[in-house]
């Protein structure tokens, strides 16, 4: 298969070996669970179990809240202990509405909606019914609702699944293992998507670090003609969905559109799993596989996980922690979020755990910039973060998105290149955020003034029609009085 | 170690192994052989003078540190006035008087680097600020070479008259002697065509004094310590660039537009102008292209505005060269680059991604 170059990029140590060996283990279920309603991006679930209540393992317990949305299910079944506040897996730490579930130990399978016996024989809104019903995210680390996206097909003309086993953030084998363990039920959900999708071809890129999962995946494609494995050079961010595409098709994303645009849709490995479990089996998503993984952690692991297993309990199945961490990472370690604790639930989401040690950081104070240009070099999107982050620290954040602050993906090439140790990423992520909230101010700003004008022209013409209302009474007045004295 | 793990600071929670200090000394490593063989070449008196103006460059980058009350450890750890001083050492005649050091330290530093704002705020690169600051003000003792004593050597000074030439200012006139771009312009100056007086660089010259081509490359000849080891400082340089501290750009552009010119205009007329390997291995031209215009402090950011950056460097010199004052002309070329670098900058943006050159976004419907 023909390969296209992408921009800029960066070879960090990718410390696999760590966990990429380690066959997928299941954690035994926990003594609790702790289910937040919003693990997407879109609108919460809104609970459907209150304290107390028996659920099924795949009973639906938070139903999705409008388009773009997920709903919850029970990950075995069990008693409802509480619906709480509890932390988030989010940097913040702030607590979210949780359902908290005690496990009964017979994981009993509640009732599942029908399997859907030939899937492309199934029409799209059946099939993209059945993923939004099944609350599946995308698997990768966005959590965007899948059903969403399977439905860019209506407006769009697609040509390619592109489906994202790349894998190019450090540590992380969750999709590796799940690409070779589970070939075929990748393969199939991949179909079923593209079928939904009006896709003619399916094809599966995975960087060439991975040769297991290639041979592994190239063999399940096999039977399928329109389905093609293609290994992608390692350099990160290869499994960003723009530069993907862009290394499969050689098309550029117009800034601020979907891949859609030029006939691509991008789901991940795990993603498709996911698919063919709902379609095939009408299993919703309850569990995920989780790489635990980095120097601070006795045995890494590659874990299928029950949604709403504390973090905690994973790393107590790898053996616990040999030292502590300098720091805890949720996803990888480009692009992760830091885990304020890890007291905070395994959600859809959750693609690694990682315990990392100060020397796998290397994390070093920051000195000034002497403007090697490496950052120049290697930044995926063509931006020019030595100036942009010049700016932003002088607060010139106008000057900043002039110069495409906001194209940023924060993949965090920049920082890690950066000899002087700059935290790039983090004052494009202060711009971004200032950049969106002044936005949002300013459309406010604008709809209230809107509102004042319509109101001043809504007064002005009632005062205008009172006036030539007395206008017309004082005329008629006169023309009485008129008509009492002609009289 | 207390433990920031809860600290929201932005990914990646990995880091490339990079950091200034060793980008620094690997610039060092590659200039080791080039400094060490002219040392070797100009002797003792040379290296007093390179010792003198390390001390003085460390010493005064200490002193504003501490007069603007910032930490003096890590900067000065970070050898980025080790390495201002040791480049500034390699453009003194290497029999100067221990003072051109002190001073050009304390241009170079204080006034080139500090005022600015310190490393990585300078506009000019500080060692060519000293450099065009002493020789405009000191032209004849900036323009006092002398001929190779290497040490060991029977005509070598020895410690005691060292110390006088370095300390004393007691430079024996005997010794002087032409650089070789300042010997065919005072030649031509006199009427003597290019041609003629290039004749002397060659091993059939009654003029032994002058270096033949293979001299000249391997740098037994009057000059600075930078300038002479034509050879030394380009396996410098393919190091930098294997070890990718510098990409080809600036050298390359540097080099090949100063040999192009130098090719064209002898093409035309031999008499009046040198060929371009002359002006490529003569002056401080390698010095210039490896080491000091590809300074990132004071060059372009991008790849297409390091070419333009080279390119101009190369056409300066070549222009200063041969219709200015002044013999070499490098120093001062890269001195006006350096001014042009952010305007550079701001017209060679590279694309961004699903944007147009003007940075509209990329029209939709495809090829």
């Amino acid at each position: 298969m023909k390969l296209f170059p992408i921009r800029g990029g960066i070879h960090p140590e990718y410390r696999k070996e760590l966990s990429s060996e380690k066959a997928i283990v299941a954690l035994p279920m926990p003594a609790e669970l702790f289910i937040p309603l919003q693990q997407h991006i879109g609108a919460p679930a809104e609970a459907m179990v209150r304290e107390g209540d028996l659920v099924k393992k795949g009973q639906m317990i938070a139903r999705s809240q409008g388009v773009v949305s997920a709903p919850q299910h029970a990950p075995t079944s069990g008693r409802v202990k509480a619906v709480a506040q509890i932390a988030a897996p989010h940097p913040s730490g702030l607590p979210q509405p949780t359902i908290i579930i005690e496990p009964d130990g017979k994981d009993e399978w509640g009732e599942l909606p029908a399997p859907i016996t030939d899937p492309f024989a199934a029409s799209r809104e059946e099939i993209s019914e059945r993923v939004a019903l099944s609350g599946i995210v995308g698997m990768g680390g966005a959590t965007f609702p899948s059903a969403v996206k399977l439905n860019l097909g209506i407006q769009h003309k697609l040509e390619i699944l592109l489906i994202n086993g790349a894998e190019c953030e450090p540590y992380l084998t969750c999709d590796d293992r799940v690409m070779r363990e589970y070939a075929d039920e990748v393969v199939d959900g991949a179909r079923i998507m593209a079928h939904a999708l009006g896709a003619p071809k399916v094809v599966i890129g995975i960087e060439d670090n991975k040769p297991q999962a290639i041979a592994a995946m190239n063999k399940a494609a096999a039977a399928h003609a329109n389905v093609e494995v293609a290994a992608v050079p390692v350099q990160y961010p290869m499994g960003a969905e723009r530069q993907l595409a862009q290394a499969i098709t050689g098309r550029e994303t117009p800034v601020r559109k979907l891949t859609a645009e030029i006939g691509v849709v991008v789901h991940n490995a795990a993603t498709a799993r996911a698919v063919h479990h709902a379609v095939r089996f009408g299993r919703p998503l309850i569990s995920r596989v989780v790489t635990v993984s980095g120097k601070a952690v006795r045995e890494p692991k590659n874990i299928e996980a029950p949604i709403g297993a504390m973090v905690s309990d994973l790393i107590a199945f790898c053996g616990g922690l040999s030292t502590t961490p300098w720091r805890l990472v949720n996803g990888g370690p480009m692009m992760g979020a830091p885990l304020p604790s890890l007291e905070t639930p395994v959600v859809k989401g959750t693609s690694g755990i990682l315990a990392l040690t100060v020397e796998e950081t290397n994390d070093q104070p920051a000195s000034p910039c002497i403007r090697c240009g490496a950052c120049v070099t290697i930044c995926p999107c063509g931006l020019v973060p030595v100036e942009m982050s010049a700016f932003i620290r002088k607060d010139h954040l106008d000057v900043a998105a002039k110069l495409g602050v906001q194209d940023c993906f924060s993949c965090g090439s920049c920082s890690w290149v950066c000899p002087s140790h700059i935290p790039l990423v983090q004052y494009f992520n202060y711009a971004k955020g200032m950049l969106s909230a002044q936005a949002r101010e300013a459309s406010k700003n604008e709809r209230v003034k809107t509102l004042a004008e319509a109101r001043n022209i809504r007064l002005e013409k009632a005062a205008e029609a009172k006036r030539a209302m007395l206008a017309a009474k004082k005329a008629q007045a006169t023309s009485q009085s008129e008509n009492k004295a002609s009289a | 170690m207390s433990t920031p793990h809860s600290l929201p600071i932005s990914a990646p929670y990995a880091h490339g192994a990079n950091t200034v200090q060793k980008t620094m000394f690997t610039v060092l490593l590659a200039l080791l052989p080039a400094t060490a063989f002219n040392l070797y070449l100009f002797g003792w008196p040379a290296i007093f003078l390179f010792a003198v103006t390390i001390v003085a460059c460390l010493a005064i980058e200490a002193g504003c540190l501490m007069l603007g009350g910032r930490r003096v450890k890590p900067v000065l750890a970070d050898g980025s006035a080790l390495l201002t001083g040791w480049l500034l050492a390699m453009t003194l005649p290497p029999w100067a008087p221990w003072w051109t050091g002190l001073l050009g330290a304390i241009f170079a530093i204080a006034l080139a680097k500090h005022t600015f704002g310190g490393i990585g705020q300078n506009m000019f690169n500080p060692a060519m600020v000293a450099r065009v600051a002493l020789l405009v003000s000191f032209p004849v003792v900036m323009t006092a070479w002398v001929l190779p004593h290497p040490l060991l050597s029977n005509d070598a000074p020895g410690i005691s008259q060292s110390v006088a030439i370095t300390f004393g200012g007691k430079t024996p006139d005997s010794v002087s002697a032409a650089s070789a771009l300042g010997y065919v312009k005072t030649e031509l100056s006199r009427g003597i065509p290019v041609s003629d007086s290039l004749k002397e660089f060659s091993r059939d010259s009654k003029m032994t004094h002058m270096p033949d081509m293979m001299d000249m490359a391997w740098g037994y000849k009057a000059g600075s310590l930078g300038e002479t080891s034509a050879v030394l400082i380009l396996l410098g340089g393919i190091f930098l660039m294997i070890r990718r501290v510098i990409s080809w750009h600036i050298p390359v552009a540097v080099l090949g537009s100063l040999f192009a010119m130098g090719a064209l205009f002898n093409a035309i007329d031999p008499a009046r102008f040198a060929p371009g390997l002359f002006h490529v291995l003569s002056g401080a031209s390698l010095l210039g292209a490896f080491f000091i215009a590809t300074d990132y402090v004071t060059s372009p950011v991008s790849k297409k505005g390091q070419l333009i950056f080279g390119v101009g460097c190369g056409l300066l010199t070549w222009i200063i060269r041969n219709f200015a004052g002044y013999p070499e002309g490098m120093a001062f070329a890269v001195l006006l680059m350096n001014s042009l670098t952010p305007i550079i900058d701001q017209y060679t943006r590279p694309r961004a991604y699903g944007r147009t050159s003007k940075g509209q976004p990329l029209p939709l419907g495809r090829e």
